[in-house]
């Protein structure tokens, strides 16, 4: 029965840190990339949400039943909406709860009127037009497009999500500069065998090529027990994001096709750890006569 | 098959440890070579097996001059040379059946056609009992058997040999003479460098004398002297 490979690599030292090494990446690779994948779908989530969506307030004062059918009337003329329906008080109050509580919301505190208007795809309706032409029938009437405080989120979640990438590229340099010294001293500690089989005719790919395997043994390891650990910690925040009730914050569990991408991180951490010993010894031979 | 010209070579900013060595070898030839310690035998061989490049001179190995042979070429050339080395560079972790399999290996030969082949050799060579020991288990004479072994399993055209009878009895030194011989005779050129006079005397061979970096060939009563300065 012939060996794998010809050099010795588990007589090796240095390796016997690489898969405790890749597991770390691998483990806050995973994790920044499912805060990064959740980021944009929470960023989708409320932007489709509040898109195409107007709300209409009108104050306590002016909350008559027939100002507000003559402001649904005015708001259901006016081209590219789609839809005008006036929120109930009841509904109304009902927003307010997980803000004010129950008790300060039932006690009679003063609730404008809103109206929920849903524009046609694609149609551009300006709030300041529309207000100012609702204005014209009920005065104080506000309309809000959620544009202002909504970009803002955006505009967080996005640096938050450009972050997380770039720690993800950060983690994945420093794997890179792992293997590379690993790599290096498996070269110098097994020099005399790669000498030898230089000298023999063995194609730089050859020797190249035990390092990438021994590389890939290693950082296969690493990558599963840091893989397993990460996906271990998303479960237990969906499992304790599923107990929230909070309306904006982003959805804590990830759908399948997101699962099957995170698996990705340690299949391309090893997929790094090989290219990187691959032209590690690619470079270093091609130093020998 | 192997021509030097004018070859000069330092290591360093060092004196020269050859000077203007001109020979060449014909196929089929059988040189032996020697001179005292130090005298620049084992960087002889090295420059004739690309270990090393000449610090002035042409060497042109199977008629390619290898200043100008490009890096990619030189693995094939390297797979036709077998070398025994004078402290035998034997894998500790490998068995003697995996040590000899090298080259074979190397040069991509299939599995089966490996076992068979070394296995046979390695009973030519007297070591059928000791196929799966590891090297630190053998003796100084076996484990140079297994070197001369991996040297010679891929019939190589050109077989460069240091102080390959060293470590054993005159039986055995002379048994693998004949091992030399019989390959060279099958077409591989040989050379062996050694200090062993009585083997140079009884097989008559030319030498390849180098004293003090400088060559110079003995012509002798060898079957196939083919070698000219």
């Amino acid at each position: 029965m012939m060996r794998r490979t010809d050099i010795p690599f588990e007589r090796d030292q240095s390796t016997r840190f690489l898969p405790w090494i890749v597991a770390l990446m691998v483990f806050l690779g995973t994790l920044m990339f499912a805060l990064a994948m959740l980021l944009a779908s929470a960023v989708d989530a409320w932007d489709s949400t509040l898109t195409g969506r107007m709300t209409v307030q009108v104050p306590v004062q002016a909350a008559s039943r027939d100002n507000i059918d003559t402001l649904v009337a005015t708001i259901a003329a006016t081209p590219g909406v789609n839809k005008v329906q006036a929120v109930s008080d009841t509904d109304a109050r009902a927003l307010l709860i997980p803000w004010l509580g129950e008790g300060v919301v039932d006690s009679g505190l003063p609730v404008p009127a809103l109206i929920d208007v849903e524009t046609t795809p694609g149609a551009k309706i300006d709030p300041v037009l529309l207000q100012a032409r609702l204005e014209e029938k009920v005065k104080g009437v506000g309309v809000d497009d959620h544009r202002a405080w909504l970009s803002a989120l955006i505009d967080v979640a996005r640096t938050a999500e450009v972050l997380a990438f770039a720690i993800l590229a950060l983690i994945a340099s420093a794997a890179v500069i792992a293997v590379v010294f690993t790599t290096r001293s498996g070269l110098a500690v097994h020099g005399a065998i790669i000498e030898l089989l230089h000298q023999m005719g063995a194609r730089d790919a050859y020797i190249a090529g035990q390092f990438q395997i021994q590389a890939m043994l290693l950082a296969l390891r690493g990558g599963i027990a840091g893989g397993l650990a990460a996906a271990l910690v998303l479960l237990l925040f969906a499992l304790i994001g599923r107990g929230m009730d909070a309306a904006f914050l982003p959805e804590l569990n990830l759908s399948p096709v997101k699962w099957g991408l995170l698996v990705l991180v340690p299949a391309v951490a090893v997929a790094i750890a090989m290219l990187t010993a691959r032209l590690t010894v690619l470079r270093a031979l091609a130093r020998m006569p | 098959m192997l021509r030097f010209e004018n070859v000069g070579m330092r290591y360093g900013v060092g004196p020269e440890v050859l000077r203007d060595v001109n020979f060449s070898l014909a196929p089929g030839s059988f040189h032996f070579l020697t001179g005292s310690s130090g005298a620049g035998k084992t960087t002889l061989l090295k420059l004739m097996y690309l270990a090393l490049r000449p610090t002035r001179g042409l060497i042109h190995v199977f008629n390619k001059d290898i200043s100008v042979t490009p890096r990619a070429e030189l693995p094939m050339m390297r797979q036709k040379i077998g070398v025994v080395f004078q402290d035998f560079r034997l894998i500790d972790h490998l068995t003697t059946v995996e040590n000899v399999a090298l080259p074979l290996r190397v040069s991509g030969a299939h599995r089966v056609e490996i076992d068979e082949h070394v296995r046979e050799l390695l009973s030519w060579v007297g070591l059928g009992e000791r196929l799966d020991s590891r090297p630190s288990t053998l003796s100084g004479g076996q484990q140079q058997r297994v070197a001369i072994a991996r040297a010679v399993i891929n019939r190589p055209s050109l077989l460069l040999a240091d102080e390959p009878t060293g470590n054993v009895d005159d039986r055995i030194a002379v048994r693998l003479m004949y091992l030399f011989e019989e390959l060279n005779r099958t077409g591989t050129t040989v050379v062996i460098a050694t200090h062993n006079n009585v083997l140079v005397e009884k097989f008559g061979h030319p030498v390849m004398h180098l004293n003090d970096g400088e060559l110079t060939i003995q012509r002798r009563r060898a079957p196939r002297d083919s070698a000219s300065t």
